[in-house]
């Protein structure tokens, strides 16, 4: 009888512990609910959205062919290079993302520096910008309290990341919208990062992504930012990632 | 203590063609001159209010140290190019890149490799450590080899401000104009 309740009272901590593990950061089975899950191996870069012009006047072409066709390019071709022939060449970048400290460095760099900027590429469209709408707008108010306290701390994230990175909004275990930012290539999802979630918008801060067009004014690059957000697109990535988590 | 953006050592255009006129402007008149400015801003009513520049390098954290060490990085990043630099290292310093790395050339391919495998922001550097040897290291963001107690003796700046101008996305491209601009008489002395 004894060793009963010792092994029920085993179980019980074991479930809580487990309950209590996953509230910390993301599963793989609430991964596997998102679209993007499906990039697995042989990676490459979907085209652009729209012409290297289209962001023009807010992010200039120049900017974006060497962005996409020479950064991006890079980073999916080293992201090629550090998976080919190894044990992991075929597994799901998000599953490498949930145990990244345990791949080399390349593939943090590169599998982060591939994702964040296919993420970043969806997020924009030319005639984009204004304002969320239903169930994200009804999120941001309820969790930041309005759209523009939203903003302002999304701008100071993105102003603030010291070095090269990324402003993020992602959406946490529990459901919940969070801004944070990371450095270099990481990003929410990897098992590194402080913040972890699922990202629904992101901006890139390293300086080439706006270097040709504002020089030093990383804050006048955030603001233009704000007229090319493609929020259909934000959305429907929110809703998808409320779905993956409350699975 | 209110820091100053020390002058260049030459005029802005001096360095062309390896380094243009408009990457200094930018490089010094703006993000060198931001640290300084966001340095003085930042220090009253710390510790470091009456620090000098080495002692916020070696002690501080988080804004100010970013800040303070981008300051001192800066001024030593325009003391190691000059005009008339470019060849090779002559006397001590030649003979200890020797003893260390078997040639100057294998030298100058590990200190290439390290500039341009910095990923991200930062520096590529060539120090002397506590026993007196030459090491290359790299440091992201800020970083700063006084902090492990090594002597710099040149720097590389490989944030994407110090070429994207010139060279865009090619880092490698600024690292080869680099080594036209290496001013080896000042390394000389600090070695």
């Amino acid at each position: 009888m004894h060793k009963f309740f010792n092994s029920i009272l085993l179980s019980i901590i074991l479930v809580l512990t487990s309950v209590y593990g996953f509230s910390q950061g993301l599963t793989k089975d609430q991964l596997k609910q998102t679209g993007d899950y499906m990039y697995a191996g042989a990676y490459r870069q979907l085209p652009l959205p729209y012409a290297y012009s289209a962001l023009e006047p807010y992010i200039d072409a120049a900017t974006m062919e060497i962005h996409y066709s020479r950064h991006h390019a890079a980073y999916t071709s080293n992201l090629n290079k550090a998976v080919e022939g190894q044990p992991w060449s075929s597994t799901p970048l998000f599953d490498l993302f949930m145990e990244i400290e345990k791949y080399p460095m390349a593939v943090r760099n590169n599998g982060g520096g591939y994702y964040n900027h296919l993420l970043f590429w969806q997020l924009m469209k030319p005639g984009g910008g204004g304002l969320p709408t239903g169930k994200l707008s009804k999120a941001i108010d309820e969790t930041f309290g309005s759209f523009e306290k939203f903003q302002s701390e999304f701008n100071s994230n993105a102003s603030s990341q010291f070095g090269s990175g990324w402003a993020w909004l992602s959406v946490n275990a529990e459901g919940k919208l969070f801004v944070s930012s990371t450095a270099n290539q990481d990003n929410p999802l990897m098992s590194i990062a402080k913040n972890r979630g699922i990202p629904v918008l992101c901006i890139d801060v390293w300086e080439h992504a706006y270097y040709l067009k504002y020089q030093n004014k990383r804050t006048d690059y955030v603001k233009a930012f704000w007229s090319v957000i493609n929020w259909d697109e934000v959305s429907r990535r929110y809703e998808e990632a409320i779905k993956a988590v409350r699975k | 203590m209110t820091h100053q953006l020390p002058s260049l050592p030459w005029a802005p255009d001096a360095l062309e063609p390896h380094i243009s006129s408009k990457t200094i402007e930018f490089h010094y008149g703006k993000h060198h001159q931001a640290y300084v400015t966001n340095l003085n801003n930042l220090i009253p009513g710390t510790p470091f209010e009456n620090a000098t520049l080495e002692e916020i390098v070696k002690k501080a954290e988080g804004g100010i140290y970013n800040n303070g060490a981008q300051v001192w990085n800066h001024t030593f990043y325009w003391n190691c190019l000059s005009p008339n630099g470019g060849g090779e290292p002559t006397g001590k310093l030649a003979e200890a890149i020797k003893a260390q790395f078997g040639s100057f050339e294998t030298f100058k391919e590990k200190f290439s490799a390290a500039a341009a495998t910095l990923f991200g922001s930062g520096w590529a550097w060539l120090v002397k450590n506590a026993e007196g040897k030459l090491e290359i290291i790299q440091e992201s963001n800020a970083g700063n080899p006084m902090r492990q107690g090594k002597t710099p003796i040149l720097t590389c700046d490989v944030w994407e401000h110090a070429y994207y101008i010139d060279k865009k996305n090619l880092r490698p491209a600024y690292i080869t104009a680099f080594w036209n601009l290496v001013d080896w008489k000042a390394a000389g002395s600090r070695f």
